[in-house]
């Protein structure tokens, strides 16, 4: 007998309804059959007959099931249509957004970088060994001896992100490139598209100028011509040959790089260890763990320390996967932004529960019919799970179209800083998600109704005159279901509302300057032709004096770099027979030159003393306005004017006093720490120093107008190209969009939490709205009695409504606990906003209140308007 | 649930096993192990139907109204209680006919068009 109990485990392949009707008959068979066989080969050939046998046959009919579920299911949600529409909804809002959630998060976080052998590239970076360890970037000198010094790598290169003017293919343009070393390019394993890439002897100080160009560059700028490769192009006045073009899906440092160029290090580059501006890239030796490069290279670095105690003081060396690095802030956002995505499909799945089961009830009746004409538990179960997976799967299509559609405002999530594209692409794996999370959808929302549905089916539902009522367990199931939904949707209200809330406060503080009637641009001054400080000044003179001229015109001037544009430029600050009161961290200042009118252009308002002035020039003494900040640190109380400073290689006269701005941006500087921007300390465009001093030259117009930028800048382009032709304008821009974009990746924040909060919000009314409904539908009998008996419509309505005020309170009192959770893990992103923030829990509340009052007035309505004659005779 | 067509050639051309089974079943009721029997006797051993494709062939048969089972039994010596003898409807009689005539002038054209079998 052990064969055929072999077989029959065999059979188990069929559907259980099928096993039960044939089963026995087809074990009978079997066994004639084996008993018939002669010799072990008969046997064998039997057996290897009856599992070809089973297995085609059990498909067959399993497909015949499936076949007429599917035609009953349509046929049955043809019949209810506002069940399936909202059914549809639910499931593709709930798989739309964890799909879009999941697809950006796994593209930004997980995702390996389009590189080869990713794991072991990493970043080298300097970094104190004191004061929270600031990470920096490299000194020529210290690069090149750690990559002398270290063995853990197999090759080892420099870079330095660069801004270029471009002339002779078009309009003159300002274009972002990086200047790399031979290494560098090589090592990330990707091959140009056309051409080839620098080698080691171009990398060389004054080996000829060669470029390779991004793909996007190529196509913009030399319509994709592959003959491009030999031709010349002009980048700052100086000319490079064109060896290679990258591919379209190639971005490196960043997403913006449009160019790269060779690194050419300079004998005199090497001199100051404490200049630096190298981003270090290594690719680790096969077996090396970036741990044990750390270790290598803080050995170095120590010894680095010890032979220049002065510019290598406390200087270490942090070496750091290039996938990592994603700042902190980005990682919590898409983590938090994967939370409110599941957030959202637990909402939807549950109310997509309380749909079918609610549905399940009301069908009470057909489904004692069938299991009266002998439908077994097992199909009834297989014919719900159907029903749901088959809702499930088309919300899972509309779902996986909705994300499609939703990537371009996702993606703004995508830092510009990576090395990736914007969007990510629709890959395989992103449908794979999208179809896991609506076969888990389709099973999760359907498993409880038709388990529920499928054993509880008693025939007594078939007699006339039984209530429709539900039973209490439904009941309760169904309103821990709705609790669970609200107290969800809280915890992504106070989440989005608290993200409102530090937007809010961030865009409330005060820059220091007007921005608003403030048009700006970048003319890059090119070096060497504009090395000489007086051609500066006379360029300077003519462009803002024909500017002024201009009508509607209300100030124009240059700076070096507006705020919040570049964040650099700090320099120390030495006084003379200063008691040390102020300690050495502290002294500090970012250095501006300007010309006159810069301050009243922006209106930083002159406090004391004077404007710097066309009359302040090398020949005569060197001048100062500094912030307020920086007066009263130094002379707290006393007059500041007149007196002197050492700053930026040479002593200062204060002549004015201004307000303080935000140069390093309206946040803390990202470091985590809160800090506000430091001292400012203004010099005169004619004073600068005659030579390369790139970063100070002023180049940043500012126009103060009450012309629309529409009119304003053909007329700024015409004056600009009268005092030099050959001089591009890049970076046209409203001053307040420079202060806006400081609170973009808040907006876009706000914007994307607070949709699914919407989404999550509307579901869970929804999701009482349903509950209720039907909680009055049957009990519309009960509702009759009472009203016959004598009870008045309030106290009806009351019922209803506190049934709701229940369930709202309960999932608000869940709900809160776990916000606060969840605005403790945001706290970085929240701007000092407390998680506890009372205003944001009491509107979330309000909110969640007045959402179960919405969800909960039509049922309540119907409740009021049932007729105690109809509802008793319909039993 | 399954309303069946009622018009015989909306299942033609039949599967060869159910076609089998509804001969089978032409005289006599029969329970599933003896359809198997009739069957290969029929065509000198040459279609032996197997368990699988006999039980889900008489399971569609049933929904599409060409069998039904049977309740009356044969005197309870003769019988094992685990059988289900089956029975073919009127409906079913008919199908078998209008298969017969399908396939009867398929054979026609066939032999017309030159493709008669050899010695016949």
């Amino acid at each position: 007998m052990r064969g055929s109990r072999a077989y029959r485990a065999l059979l188990r392949l069929y559907p259980a309804s099928f096993r039960a009707a044939y089963g026995a008959e087809m074990c009978a068979i079997f066994t004639r059959r084996r008993r018939d066989a002669s010799g072990p080969f008969g046997v064998l050939a039997i057996w290897v007959d009856a599992v070809l046998d089973t297995l085609r046959n059990a498909a067959v009919v399993h497909w015949d099931i499936l076949r007429q579920d599917l035609r009953y299911t349509v046929r049955t949600l043809r019949r209810s249509p506002g069940f399936t529409v909202a059914a549809v909804l639910v499931a593709a809002l709930g798989i739309g957004a964890t799909t879009a959630a999941f697809s950006i998060t796994d593209h930004v976080l997980f995702r390996p970088l389009p590189f080869k052998d990713p794991d072991r590239l990493v970043g080298l970076w300097q970094q104190e060994s004191f004061r929270g360890g600031g990470r920096s970037e490299l000194s020529p000198a210290n690069y090149r001896d750690w990559k002398s010094a270290s063995r853990s790598f197999q090759s080892v290169g420099a870079l330095w992100t660069i801004s270029k003017n471009l002339s002779g293919a078009g309009d003159p343009a300002r274009l972002d490139g990086s200047a790399v070393t031979a290494e560098v390019l090589p090592m990330l394993g990707v091959q140009p598209a056309v051409g080839r890439l620098f080698t080691a002897a171009e990398d060389r100080d004054g080996a000829p100028l060669t470029l390779v160009l991004s793909d996007r560059l190529w196509r913009a700028r030399f319509a994709a011509d592959p003959n491009v490769l030999g031709r010349k192009v002009v980048l700052n006045d100086a000319p490079y040959l064109v060896i290679g073009v990258m591919p379209r899906d190639f971005h490196f440092p960043t997403r913006t790089a449009d160019f790269w160029t060779t690194l050419q290090l300079a004998p005199d580059d090497f001199e100051d260890r404490t200049d630096t501006y190298l981003q270090g890239l290594a690719r680790l030796r096969p077996g090396v763990s970036a741990g044990q490069a750390r270790a290598e290279l803080r050995g170095v670095a120590a010894r680095l320390e010890r032979a220049f105690p002065d510019e290598n003081a406390h200087i270490t060396a942090a070496v750091l996967p290039l996938r990592d690095l994603v700042s902190e802030q980005s990682r919590l956002l898409l983590v938090a932004l994967l939370g409110a995505s599941l957030c959202v499909l637990l909402i939807a799945c549950t109310n997509l529960a309380n749909l079918l089961l609610a549905r399940g009830l009301v069908r009470r009746k057909e489904l004692a019919l069938r299991t009266a004409i002998g439908a077994g538990h097992e199909r009834l179960v297989r014919q719900m799970l159907t029903e749901s997976l088959l809702l499930a799967a088309v919300g899972g299509v509309l779902g996986t179209l909705l994300a499609i559609g939703a990537a371009p405002l996702v993606a703004r999530l995508v830092p510009t800083s990576l090395p990736i594209a914007e969007v990510p692409g629709v890959d395989p794996r992103m449908l794979l998600v999208s179809a896991l999370f609506t076969i888990a959808t389709g099973i999760g929302f359907g498993m409880i109704p038709a388990l529920r549905g499928g054993r509880h089916v008693d025939t007594d539902s078939l007699r006339d005159g039984t209530r429709t009522g539900s039973s209490r367990r439904a009941e309760r199931l169904r309103s821990t279901l709705v609790v669970a939904e609200v107290a969800a949707s809280v915890v992504l209200l106070i989440a989005a509302g608290l993200l409102v809330r530090a937007m809010w406060r961030v865009q409330a503080i005060d820059p220091g300057f007007r921005a608003e009637g403030v048009l700006t641009l970048r003319t890059a001054l090119p070096l060497p032709r504009y090395e000489s400080t007086e051609r500066r000044h006379r360029y300077y003179s003519r462009v803002v004096a024909d500017i002024r001229a201009l009508p509607g015109v209300e100030n124009a001037a240059f700076i070096s770099a507006l705020p919040m544009v570049w964040r650099g430029g700090i320099w120390s600050v030495t006084i003379a027979g200063q008691a040390p009161e102020v300690p050495q961290d502290s002294r500090q200042a970012s250095l501006r030159y300007v010309t006159p009118g810069f301050f009243e252009t922006v209106r930083i308002p002159l406090l004391r003393g004077r404007d710097v002035s066309d009359r302040d020039t090398n020949d005569t003494s060197a001048v100062a306005v500094v912030s307020d900040s920086f007066a009263r640190l130094y002379w707290p109380g006393e007059n500041p004017l007149g007196r002197r400073f050492d700053f930026a290689l040479q002593e200062r006269t204060i002549v004015g006093v201004v307000g303080d701005v935000r140069v390093r941006g309206l946040e803390r500087d990202g470091s985590g720490r809160e800090r506000s921007s430091e001292p400012q300390v203004y010099l005169p465009a004619r004073q600068v120093p005659d030579g390369n001093i790139i970063g100070y030259v002023p180049k940043d117009l500012a126009v103060r107008s009450s012309l629309p930028p529409g009119a304003l800048i053909p007329a700024l382009r015409e004056i600009i190209a009268r005092v030099d032709p050959q001089q591009p304008i890049s970076d046209v821009q409203p001053l307040a969009d420079i202060v806006e974009a400081e609170t973009a990746p808040r907006l876009t924040q706000v914007r994307v939490l607070g949709a699914f909060a919407a989404i999550a919000f509307v579901l869970a009314a929804v999701g009482i709205h349903g509950l209720l409904a039907f909680t009055v539908s049957s009990r519309a009998r009960e509702i009759g009695v009472r009203m016959a008996l004598g009870a008045r419509a309030g106290d009806v309505l009351g019922m209803v409504l506190l049934r709701a005020a229940l369930l709202a309170l309960a999932g608000v009192a869940l709900g809160v606990p776990l916000a606060f959770a969840a605005g403790r893990g945001l706290q970085a992103l929240l701007a000092g906003v407390s998680p506890a923030d009372t205003a944001t829990l009491a509107a979330a509340v309000v909110l969640a209140l007045g959402m179960t009052l919405a969800g909960s007035l039509l049922p309540a309505l119907r409740a009021v308007r049932v007729d105690p004659n109809t509802a008793m005779r319909a039993e | 649930m399954n309303t069946p067509d009622p018009r015989p050639e909306s299942l033609l051309p039949l599967p060869p096993a159910t076609f089998h089974i509804l001969m089978a079943l032409a005289e006599d009721d029969r329970h599933g192990y003896a359809i198997i029997q009739d069957v290969a006797a029929r065509t000198g051993g040459a279609l032996k139907l197997s368990a699988g494709t006999l039980y889900r062939s008489i399971q569609r048969m049933l929904e599409q109204g060409l069998l039904v089972e049977v309740h009356e039994r044969p005197a309870p010596e003769l019988d094992d209680e685990r059988r289900r003898y089956y029975r073919i409807t009127a409906f079913g009689g008919a199908v078998a006919r209008a298969e017969t005539r399908r396939l009867a002038d398929l054979v026609r054209m066939a032999r017309a068009s030159g493709f008669a079998p050899e010695g016949a």
